[in-house]
């Protein structure tokens, strides 16, 4: 086990944490990534776009800023300099995986973000029951894909 | 007083948070979250201690801002309130996890990586947002 991925895992967790806090203390709203980002563009709500549209800027622009820094603050396997990994799978594979995440947390109304942290956060029985679902559909997933068909992903 | 630039500096910074967080933790790699998800191979603990540490941190952060009356700079807290589970939830959240395990990329580390973008991100990038639009068609 690396002790130094791990940490900076946490690091980066609580990162995410103090992102949903201030969210939460400045606008009132929850950090779910797909309900922010897949709004704004299903929607397209009225008068309630601006700020979709800003937070997603701060998104692109966090791993830019790192990039541009050329810091070592990255925590990708195997490439200590990096700080985005590069895609497991070939564009097939990624076009179905993009339309099953996008399908799934739009019916699901959240992903990992909304469900996984800030519903937790809330004790939402509704977000335990969803990250409980995802975390085990990809669980059987990467293992059907790894160890029954024993693909490259 | 106008808030709006208030409000857009606010959502800009949460975001940049959010992505340094991702960043720093690993999580732009996709290689990392399948580490994790592959519990019968060379597992990776990194994500339980990502979601740990954002899990914990908004628990206690949102203790206290819940007790405000009100957000900084909105009216109100917008809080989805259904405790119910339903099919189109459990449904939506199975068909995720399948996308996620697929490929290792949720939502949030999938944008946040359009800074070393990929032709097969990208690819990825475009299905979601069709996605998102075919289920508010359906929903």
């Amino acid at each position: 086990m690396e002790w130094a991925s791990s940490l900076q895992g946490l690091v980066g967790g609580i990162l995410i944490g103090i992102s949903a806090v201030w969210l939460m203390a400045s606008l009132g709203r929850i950090a779910g990534i797909s309900g922010i980002v897949g709004n704004l563009i299903a929607q397209r709500p009225k008068g309630d776009s601006a700020w979709r549209v800003a937070f997603l800027v701060g998104l692109v622009s966090g791993p830019l800023l790192l990039m541009g820094l050329g810091s070592e603050w990255g925590n990708v396997v195997n490439h200590p300099g990096a700080v985005v990994g590069q895609p497991l799978g070939g564009v097939p594979l990624m076009l179905v995986a993009g339309l099953l995440v996008g399908l799934g947390t739009g019916l699901g109304s959240g992903c990992t973000s909304g469900h996984g942290v800030c519903g937790l956060a809330r004790l939402s029985p509704r977000s335990l029951a969803a990250t409980v679902t995802f975390l085990v559909a990809a669980l059987v997933t990467v293992y059907i894909v790894r160890h029954v068909l024993g693909g490259g992903v | 007083m106008n808030k709006q630039p208030l409000t857009l500096l606010a959502s800009y910074v949460a975001g940049l948070l959010f992505s340094l967080g991702l960043a720093v933790s690993g999580m732009t790699d996709p290689a990392r979250v399948v580490g994790f998800l592959d519990v019968a191979g060379n597992w990776d603990p990194t994500l339980m201690f990502v979601l740990g540490g954002a899990v914990i941190t908004t628990f206690i952060g949102y203790r206290f801002v819940l007790k405000q009356p009100a957000p900084m700079l909105a009216g109100r807290f917008a809080l989805p309130s259904r405790r119910d589970l339903d099919t189109k939830l459990l449904g939506g959240a199975a068909l995720f996890g399948v996308g996620w395990g697929l490929s290792g990329y949720c939502p949030g580390p999938a944008i946040a990586s359009l800074g070393g973008a990929s032709i097969p991100l990208l690819a990825m990038l475009a299905t979601m947002v069709l996605g998102w639009l075919i289920a508010r068609r359906i929903a």
